[in-house]
């Protein structure tokens, strides 16, 4: 096997030879003919093809509908280090919940001036009619998607926390199946953690979060609808978790009650999985054009009579200016330091910041404040003097609305490539369920930038995912246990 | 009808879902040891309990092992149970009444007896069986569907319809008792943390987690028993499965509910009656293992009351008809 990577590779050190924690899974590989993998690895795309796993990409007329890339070779990590991960997880989403309710209510993290005040009034994503609000549990991000890379140096930054709608779940969870009909022979006598747990989950955070006064709770799934890119990851946790699927026009909201429009009449809802943005929940309260939300939504919900998940106003925590505070908020919070590290990230709203990513921007990466799934982003080193430019315009016009961070290097795994193995880039994705306590899917979703050298993992462009390996460790409480209870409401340091 | 056919339709019936039942358990047992850090032969040891085979299994392999287990359970023509000898049984009874069903279930079962052939004489061990046993449950499967759509919905409809009921209230509940048993001591082991992937595994041998999910949401061990014993609704569930053999064999019988001209509608309406009005509190307070061995035993005592009401050739013939077999308890 002819394998040469540049930079930190998952499953082989600088030297060639695979990692401590590798070696079985490239021992077993070792033993299967390169045509033989091209099967399989054939085999499991007509598995997703079969299964009907697609995404919907925007703007592509012929079939909107594309079977989700999935590249055979595992990512794996080990168990000492996905404890580690797991326990600074934990960690970030306790102290960002915290902190979402702090902003709402108290501000004590403002007036002690440990995040600046202006930072907040001026982020997009701040719901001022969340103000005063305490969720049930005191849960505001139920479901959080944080993204994470390893750089060259080995080790692992949080590159952004998504506490809105993250997706990407059900990807994991049907990698896993793929990977298990596809490469079995591979997987026989592995030892990896299951991940098929998760809906089970899921389905208990919500349940646990539901209105204090309801003692058998009704959830759903609130879907914008069958044209949305996540459809599919909405049917599926639907389904895996037994509730209904619905959409707006399926919800009524009737005296500061919701409910669904059934055979048998309206059935009250207490508890909504919304895949929905903000400003689409209630024309009444965010956006009046809206037509995927349902009207006095948001009123039933201030009044406690439903619970939504995540809470409406959690984006001003994974804002990405914010972002940069999240070391300093979880120091304050808890009184530890973040175990995972930051990205080091300049806040172009600050003026000497500004100067200084004006004047590097060929070294860095900018990035809006406010979008996601990659979009608007400048790759400094990569871009032509006139694209730089023109940030440097965006920049100056509204400082607020962009961050700078230096480029990092994406670590690899080998990937199949024909019928060669070639390095390719990957970050990963862990989902973190928050409800009386703090749950972290072992592994998560392994992006992978299917063009060699890209750095872009988004499905959306070219990029594909692999099934993620945590290993067990040999005591007999594999994953570690603590876990972190979030309190109700309080946020004092 | 004649009795010799009738026969052959129920067995024919029952076969085929004895089958895909083993195909069933072999496969959710596959995928949970993948990952699990070990082919050790004690992950395969129960599938053997839950077909009810472990004497002969003993006799013939002595300790399991991974590649024994599937060997026996898959291939082994020394195993009256295994999907191979199923196959060809169920083929046997069709060839003999191949006047009575129709054409495309005739070559349904021919091809499923062709595809199992072929996979055994390949001689080599079944190393990766979820291929093999997605087209095993997809031919019964597609079995099923050809009777229902193609066959008139006649006597021999409800001997086929009844066997293949009776088969999977069986298969159900030894399923629900060894998995019950091996589960629920580690529930308490660990406190209160269950082990949510090998009871969704258990819901997933009778392809019934989605429905499950449907009904009762999150898992418990009693709302899983409940499902799967106790359901009405869902099609693997023993109780449905009693009801519907009910009223094929008053369909067959003529007699209106609630009576009876022979012995095994005596005994199927008893049994059903039961189902009906028993809660899963009664059947934990009972015992899990000694409710489902009860209810084996009114299966067994059922389906030899079958046999003999309709099966068994007059007397003066000095011999029974042999009779097929049910599986052994």
């Amino acid at each position: 096997m002819i394998y040469e990577s540049v930079g930190y590779d998952e499953m082989f050190s600088a030297e060639g030879a695979p990692r401590t924690a590798c070696e079985p899974f490239v021992t077993r590989l070792q033993e299967i003919p390169d045509a033989e993998l091209r099967n399989r690895q054939q085999a499991a795309e007509l598995n997703l093809h079969n299964m009907g796993i697609t995404f919907n990409v925007y703007g592509h007329e012929d079939g909107t509908e594309k079977v989700w890339p999935f590249d055979l070779l595992p990512r794996i990590i080990d168990s000492d280090e996905w404890q580690r991960v797991e326990q600074g997880l934990k960690q970030r989403i306790h102290a960002l919940n915290l902190f979402v309710s702090d902003i709402y209510n108290e501000q004590h993290i403002l007036r002690d001036g440990i995040v600046p005040r202006e930072l907040l009034q001026s982020a997009k994503t701040y719901r001022e009619q969340m103000a005063g609000f305490k969720p049930p549990q005191g849960v505001w991000c139920h479901i959080s998607g944080v993204d994470l890379i390893r750089h060259a140096d080995g080790t692992i930054y949080v590159l952004e926390d998504n506490l809105r709608c993250p997706s990407g779940v059900s990807y994991v969870l049907e990698n896993r199946e793929v990977m298990k009909r596809a490469f079995a022979k591979v997987f026989e006598g592995m030892s990896v953690v299951p991940v098929e747990e998760y809906p089970e989950q899921l389905l208990q955070t919500m349940l646990e979060c539901a209105p204090p006064h309801v003692s058998d709770p009704t959830a759903v799934v609130l879907t914008p609808g069958i044209y949305n890119s996540a459809y599919f990851e909405h049917t599926f946790l639907a389904q895996q978790m037994g509730v209904e699927l619905v959409q707006g026009s399926d919800l009524i909201v009737d005296n500061g009650y919701v409910y669904m429009r059934t055979t048998k009449g309206v059935q009250r809802v207490d508890v909504i999985y919304r895949r929905i943005d903000d400003d689409f929940l209630d024309p009444k309260c965010f956006r009046e054009d809206s037509c995927l939300g349902v009207a006095g939504l948001i009123d039933a919900y201030r009044r406690g009579n439903v619970t939504l998940a995540n809470a409406p106003g959690t984006g001003v925590a994974d804002d990405k200016a914010v972002y940069a505070y999240v070391p300093q908020i979880i120091k304050y919070y808890l009184g530890e330091d973040a175990i995972l590290s930051n990205v080091p990230t300049y806040i172009c709203s600050d003026e000497s910041q500004r100067d200084y990513v004006i004047h590097h921007l060929d070294e860095l990466v900018v990035k809006p404040t406010n979008e996601s799934g990659g979009y608007g982003i400048l790759m400094g080193p990569q871009a032509s003097q006139a694209e730089r430019d023109e940030y440097v315009e965006l920049i100056k016009a509204n400082p607020r609305n962009y961050i700078a961070q230096p480029m990092l290097q994406l670590s690899t795994v080998p990937t199949l490539v024909e019928d060669k193995l070639e390095p390719r880039h990957v970050d990963l994705r862990p989902f973190v369920l928050c409800g009386k306590d703090i749950y972290v899917m072992p592994g998560g979703l392994t992006r992978v930038a299917l063009r060699r050298g890209s750095m872009v993992v988004n499905s959306s462009q070219g990029g594909g995912s692999k099934d993620t390996w945590v290993l067990r460790s040999d005591g007999p409480h594999s994953v570690g246990n603590h876990n972190a209870h979030v309190e109700n409401g309080s946020s004092n340091a | 009808m004649l009795s010799r056919v009738a026969e052959a339709v129920y067995w024919l019936a029952r076969y085929i879902e004895r089958a895909e039942n083993v195909a069933r358990f072999i496969d959710v047992n596959y995928n949970l040891t993948l990952g699990e850090g070990s082919t050790l032969g004690h992950q395969w040891a129960p599938l053997v309990y839950t077909t009810g085979d472990e004497s002969l299994f003993q006799e013939l392999y002595g300790e399991p092992t991974r590649e024994t287990v599937l060997q026996f359970l898959a291939y082994d023509k020394r195993n009256p149970n295994s999907i191979l000898s199923c196959v060809a049984n169920a083929r046997e009874n069709a060839r003999s009444v191949r006047e009575t069903i129709t054409v495309p279930m005739w070559q349904q079962i021919n091809t499923f007896y062709l595809m199992v052939t072929a996979a055994a004489r390949q001689g080599q061990p079944l190393t990766e069986p979820n291929e093999f046993c997605d087209a095993v449950k997809q031919a019964s499967h597609t079995i099923l569907g050809q009777t229902y759509a193609t066959m008139s919905h006649g006597e021999a409809w409800h001997f086929a319809r009844m066997g293949r009921l009776m088969e999977r209230a069986d298969k159900t509940s030894r399923i629900v008792d060894v998995q019950y048993y091996l589960l629920l001591p580690s529930a308490k082991d660990v406190g209160s943390s269950l082990d949510v992937v090998r009871w969704s595994a258990l819901l997933r041998s009778a392809s019934a987690l989605t429905m499950y999910r449907r009904v009762h949401g999150p898992i418990t061990p009693n709302n899983v028993a409940r499902f799967l014993v106790l359901d009405r609704d869902f099609p693997r569930a023993v109780h449905f499965c009693i009801v519907r053999a009910q009223d094929s064999l008053c369909h067959i019988t003529g007699s209106a509910q609630g009576t009876f001209k022979c012995r095994c509608e005596q005994l199927m309406g008893r049994q059903r009656m039961e189902l009906d009005y028993t809660s899963i509190e009664d059947i934990i307070r009972q015992g899990m293992h000694e409710y489902i061995d009860q209810f084996q035993l009114h299966l067994n005592e059922l389906g030899i009351a079958i046999h003999n009401d309709f099966f068994r050739l007059p007397t003066n013939t000095t011999e029974a008809s042999q009779s097929q077999t049910q599986s052994s308890s």
